[in-house]
């Protein structure tokens, strides 16, 4: 794999890349401890992590207000921002991996039109269950249905696209349209049915926040999505003979057919979780995984680990924003990552055509 | 204050005791100085009692009095940040029924600040219900009395004046949220436009459903509504009566031929507030001229 100095051609320059990789590693690393003390430092209150750092250091108690915010509010907060932003790109990655286009992201799979109509459908049709099976899900019913829709969405167009042990990659991306169509004819009837109300609160969820975050719902997405990633990490030699096609693959000795639900798998794993927890954010799927690319080539295993990486920073970066721009109010978060991804999207089009252009 | 406070508390409490029950923790506690409301209505009663003073900060949906709107605003209250709340320090939140997400309120009680639902209800027993909730939240339970008084009587008389101009002949009222590519989204039963028409001696003309949906055509001329009653706003929602009277199904109704559109402001109309009884005379004398 070396790259040999003697050769006359220019050969890919592997090692500069890999090394550049590992710093790369090293750089996000870093970049997202800064954004996460950011995250825990500054808000719209007072609440100063370096004071109540100092005030302990200094046997002084801090105040019960300050521990809640530091604790309960904007560290949770942080760790379910990393869990989704790390979730979101990955899934990005790989789904840009398995259908070697890079407009593919996760909503591809029909993960985010379920999740949509399962998130709908707790809202509207939540308040009929009975009240046993209400106080039993209690806060989590949005999110569960949510992830249970993100699920069935993607097994069903899954066993579409697989005829005969063989998952049809092209029939899987039009299906998937189909799908999108008929999940959001049944969330339209659904809209149709809810109050005033509910239509807000599904606007509100469809835009994106980490608003309503609880260490519960860190406990539960949290492991999901990093042994997810983990997981991940080891399809990324799969998907690198995958880009060179589907045969080749099979040729270089990848079992293609477990890759391709592996990688199917994952990605409702992380994602159904993550946008069950945080509802709708976009581009952080698509922008990221691009970005990345520029930077160290479509090698999957270094690009999974820094998208990890660069996506659980961007997340985190765009919620500081996202509670703080119109404090004390604050502002969805899928609008701050479409503002902030739309022209950086463009930008990347713009500059890079071939990279697109596969 | 805080004393003669603390005595109309306990006298009241065999007329209030439902309420008392979410107020009471609170009276036994110091007055609470550093109030949030969250609800126009909740909003609008805080000032009626003359205590906004107290008052720091308030949601998106409180937009009166105008001084309201200079207080800092903590966003739509069912989409609430917890950290935003708690960054104005309050020592009590008066939240209308619906404030959440549940998350933030949890953490809100977590921090040990009482956070208390104001009910909502759309009748005149319901804005009375309201008034004592915050009167009892507040610690102000005998000015809370007084306005309460105040506003029973108001509205009685407001209603008792409708009765009579109506004088036994209902008019029929389409309440319309907004147009949507010429449809009408228009309020079924168990919505504030529903009470406030019933108040002002009128009868809704939609009440197949609950809450407010889209009309069909069909039904649309089905309810023939002699008076249409809409928010009166700009942007989005804002309809000229050529737009409504271009709907070829709301053309052939009583109302369009009468031109009977009244247009008032949204949260004094469905505000169901202190204001609720002026607004039950506004629309009546609209409907049937005074």
């Amino acid at each position: 794999m070396a790259a040999d100095a003697a050769a006359t051609l220019p050969l890919p320059k592997t090692r500069d890349r890999q090394t550049f990789a590992r710093w790369m590693h090293l750089w996000l690393l870093l970049l997202l401890i800064a954004t996460s003390l950011l995250s825990l430092g500054y808000g719209a209150a007072d609440a100063s992590l370096f004071g109540a750092l100092a005030a302990l250091m200094n046997g002084e108690a801090i105040s019960h207000i300050e521990q809640v915010i530091l604790l309960d509010v904007r560290l949770p907060r942080l760790l379910l921002g990393i869990t989704v932003g790390a979730a979101l790109a990955i899934s990005g990655v790989l789904m840009q991996g398995l259908f070697r286009n890079p407009l593919a992201d996760p909503g591809i799979v029909g993960v985010s039109a379920g999740a949509s109509l399962g998130a709908i459908m707790a809202i509207v049709l939540g308040p009929l269950l009975p009240a046993g099976l209400l106080a039993l899900t209690g806060n989590a019913l949005i999110a569960l249905s949510a992830f249970a829709g993100a699920w069935i969405a993607m097994l069903i167009l899954y066993r579409v696209s697989t005829r005969q042990g063989r998952t049809s990659v092209a029939t899987m991306l039009l299906a998937g349209i189909a799908l999108a169509a008929l999940t959001g004819a049944a969330s339209g009837l659904l809209i149709y049915l809810a109050d005033d109300q509910q239509l807000r609160d599904f606007t509100f969820w469809s835009l994106g926040s980490l608003g309503g975050t609880s260490w519960a719902k860190v406990w539960i997405t949290a492991p999901i999505v990093f042994g997810a990633i983990l997981l991940a990490i080891r399809l990324a030699h799969g998907l690198n003979c995958l880009a060179l096609g589907e045969a080749a693959a099979r040729h270089l000795g990848i079992r293609t057919e477990q890759l391709k639900s592996g990688a199917v798998l994952l990605t409702a794993a992380a994602t159904g979780s993550a946008v069950a927890v945080s509802g709708g954010i976009g581009f952080i799927g698509i922008v990221v995984p691009h970005l990345l690319r520029l930077g160290t080539g479509p090698d999957h295993r270094p690009l999974l680990i820094n998208a990890a990486l660069l996506g659980a920073t961007l997340l985190v970066g765009a919620d500081i924003i996202s509670r703080t721009i119109v404090a004390p109010a604050e502002l969805p978060i899928g609008i701050v990552t479409a503002i902030l991804g739309a022209p950086v999207f463009l930008w990347i089009l713009l500059r890079r055509r071939g990279l697109v252009d596969l | 204050m805080r004393a003669t406070g603390a005595i109309a508390t306990r006298s009241g409490t065999a007329l209030l005791a439902t309420l008392m029950a979410i107020g009471w923790p609170l009276a036994a506690k110091a007055e609470p100085s550093r109030v949030v409301a969250l609800g126009g209505s909740v909003t609008e009663i805080i000032y009626a009692l003359g205590e906004e003073e107290r008052l720091i900060a308030r949601d998106t949906t409180s937009v009166y009095p105008e001084a309201a709107t200079d207080l800092p605003d903590v966003g739509y209250m069912r989409a609430l940040s917890a950290e935003g709340v708690l960054s104005v320090e309050p020592n009590l939140i008066l939240a209308e029924e619906g404030a959440g997400p549940p998350e933030v309120v949890d953490i809100l009680e977590n921090a040990r600040i009482p956070f208390v639902t104001i009910p909502d209800d759309y009748s005149p027993d319901g804005i009375l219900a309201k008034i004592d909730a915050v009167g009892a939240a507040l610690d102000v339970m005998e000015k809370a009395q007084d306005l309460r008084t105040e506003v029973a009587a108001d509205l009685s008389s407001a209603n008792s004046q409708a009765e009579s101009l109506a004088n036994g002949g209902e008019k029929r009222v389409l309440f319309i949220l907004s147009l949507q590519d010429g449809r009408v989204m228009a309020s079924g039963t168990n919505t504030a436009a529903h009470g406030i028409i019933e108040m002002a001696g009128a009868e809704n003309a939609v009440t197949s459903f609950t809450g407010y949906k889209l009309l069909t055509d069909e039904a649309l001329a089905a309810a023939a509504p002699d008076a249409i009653l809409m928010m009166d706003r700009t942007g989005d929602h804002a309809a000229t009566n050529e737009d409504l009277f271009a709907i070829p199904a709301l053309s052939l109704t009583p109302a369009a031929e009468a031109e009977a559109v009244i247009r008032m402001n949204g949260l004094y109309l469905l505000g169901f507030g202190p204001r609720t009884a002026e607004a039950v005379r506004d629309l009546s004398v609209a409907l049937y001229g005074g």
